[in-house]
């Protein structure tokens, strides 16, 4: 048999037990495997809460700030009073958009951290309403996009049927307004979810921060982080099928 | 005539946009069982006149009693008069992400106290006559341009107004679609219904209406009986306005 192809062979083999003895360094000795699991369970956690936040603060800012465009003027005939409350809520949503859209969102988290929350040692909790305040406003402005493109005809036609504002919005608006958004939501959602690998910088161990300890305690790079971003990937695949399917179901009533 | 047979009086009412007039100064009773039919050529305010009836538009100056009450007062809530003002678009606004029986069912429910079944049974009569029973459980956008029209104007009657308002109800219609449209108007008119309808469909005007308003440069330059408004005008403007429109 030719040599060439025995060292290949060899090679090829040498390679395997190499990567069969990395993966048994990083992930199976001291039960390493459970860092990422923890991790991923922790970035889960964040996001999922903070994603949740993130649509209360953006429903109540976008109809805030969608009321004030659209009725400002009439409310301020009708009642000088309700008119003067929208315009003072209005600019304090503005306030809150310009703040935390202008700043970056791993200095929002260490001021909330070391800061705000500096005597709590619940990080987890802290990462939350951090990444739920910072996501809010990118939601609110989505959401007003998606408020302001229905037509005004649905707005008038619950008017007219004697449902108030409120009502208005929550049976009619809102529902049509998440068919409109839900691609650029889904998007803020993926966005949210990497956005929260940042979450190191104060001590939490999301999954980036996992991947982080094993490289730290093993001196081998390339596995823990490949395992780390492949496990990202996937989370977000997963995540966009998801809101695909359910982007198709809600479809249905246009055909 | 008796004052409480008045459903709705209106009181120099003037609307303006910015700097644009749009009503000069509008004054009107309507009766409990008219049917009004508003005229005039397109930019004379008549949709706009319509739609401060019941609000949707706030009037710049003047008064608008509903029942006797004075709906612009700020103190008044609309949300209760609107119930009883039944409103029909141009664009006919069903709610695209509900069903028929839905777009019906909606307000009944949530405003009126109805259970689901109340409700329902109560849209399902309507829908009948209307000759859309089949349809209850569609989507909106599954029904043609005459279909839609019809289901919004029995959502407007599932709330068992005291009034209807037709904003141009067939104008966004095909030519086609237009009868079926008009003869659930005419059942309605025949039934007791008061309405008052915007539209440019003459013939319905002189076949169901018991009074025809002009109005134009945001005034009512005349109101007659439909025999005397078509056979008798005595406004230049009504004249040059028929006499493009009748040919």
């Amino acid at each position: 048999m030719a040599s060439w192809f025995e060292n290949l062979i060899n090679s090829i083999k040498l390679m395997f037990s190499d990567l069969a003895k990395e993966f048994q360094l990083n992930f199976i000795e001291g039960e390493r495997w459970r860092w990422l699991l923890d991790g991923l369970k922790n970035t889960l956690i964040i996001t999922f809460f903070s994603v949740l936040i993130g649509i209360v603060i953006g429903v109540v800012i976008a109809i805030v700030r969608s009321t004030y465009d659209k009725n400002y003027v009439d409310m301020k005939k009708r009642s000088g009073f309700g008119a003067g409350l929208l315009a003072f809520f209005n600019s304090i949503c503005n306030v809150y958009l310009t703040i935390i859209r202008g700043t970056p969102v791993v200095v929002q988290l260490m001021i909330m951290y070391f800061v705000i929350f500096a005597s709590s040692t619940n990080g987890t909790m802290v990462a939350i309403i951090a990444f739920g305040i910072n996501s809010g406003a990118y939601v609110a402005e989505i959401f007003r996009g998606g408020i302001m493109s229905i037509d005004q005809g649905q707005f008038e036609a619950g008017r007219s049927l004697g449902l108030n504002y409120i009502q208005t919005m929550i049976h009619i608006i809102i529902p049509q307004m998440f068919k409109v958004v839900l691609p650029t939501l889904c998007n803020e959602f993926i966005v949210l979810l990497k956005e929260t690998s940042i979450a190191g910088y104060v001590g939490i161990a999301d999954l980036t921060k996992a991947g982080d300890l094993i490289r730290g305690r093993t001196f081998s790079a390339f596995m823990p982080l490949i395992a780390v971003a492949i496990i990202y990937l996937v989370v977000v695949m997963l995540f966009t099928w998801l809101v695909g399917k359910l982007e198709r179901r809600l479809r249905k009533s246009e055909r | 005539m008796n004052d409480k047979n008045i459903i709705i009086k209106v009181k120099g009412l003037k609307k303006s946009f910015g700097d644009i007039h749009v009503l000069k100064g509008i004054d009107i009773e309507i009766n409990k069982g008219d049917v009004v039919v508003v005229v005039g050529p397109s930019g004379s305010g008549k949709s706009t006149f319509l739609r401060t009836l019941n609000l949707l538009e706030q009037p710049t100056n003047g008064s608008i009693f509903f029942e006797g009450t004075d709906i612009t007062d700020p103190n008044v809530n609309i949300n209760i008069h609107r119930q009883k003002m039944g409103m029909v678009f141009q664009q006919f606004n069903l709610f695209p992400h509900m069903t028929v029986l839905k777009n019906m069912t909606l307000a009944p429910m949530k405003l009126l106290g109805k259970t689901k079944e109340q409700a329902e049974q109560r849209a399902m009569e309507l829908l009948a006559k209307v000759g859309l029973a089949e349809r209850a459980n569609a989507y909106p956008s599954q029904l043609s341009g005459g279909q839609k029209q019809r289901v919004a104007i029995v959502r407007a009657l599932c709330m068992d107004p005291e009034v209807m308002l037709f904003d141009e109800p067939t104008s966004a219609l095909d030519p086609e679609m237009v009868g079926e449209v008009l003869d659930v108007m005419k059942e309605l008119a025949n039934d007791g219904m008061t309405m008052v309808v915007v539209t440019h469909e003459m013939g319905f005007a002189k076949e169901v209406a018991n009074r025809v308003v002009f109005i134009d440069e945001g005034i009512i330059m005349e109101e007659a009986s439909p025999k005397e408004f078509f056979d008798n005008p005595k406004n230049e403007r009504l004249k040059t306005f028929l006499s493009k429109v009748l040919i």
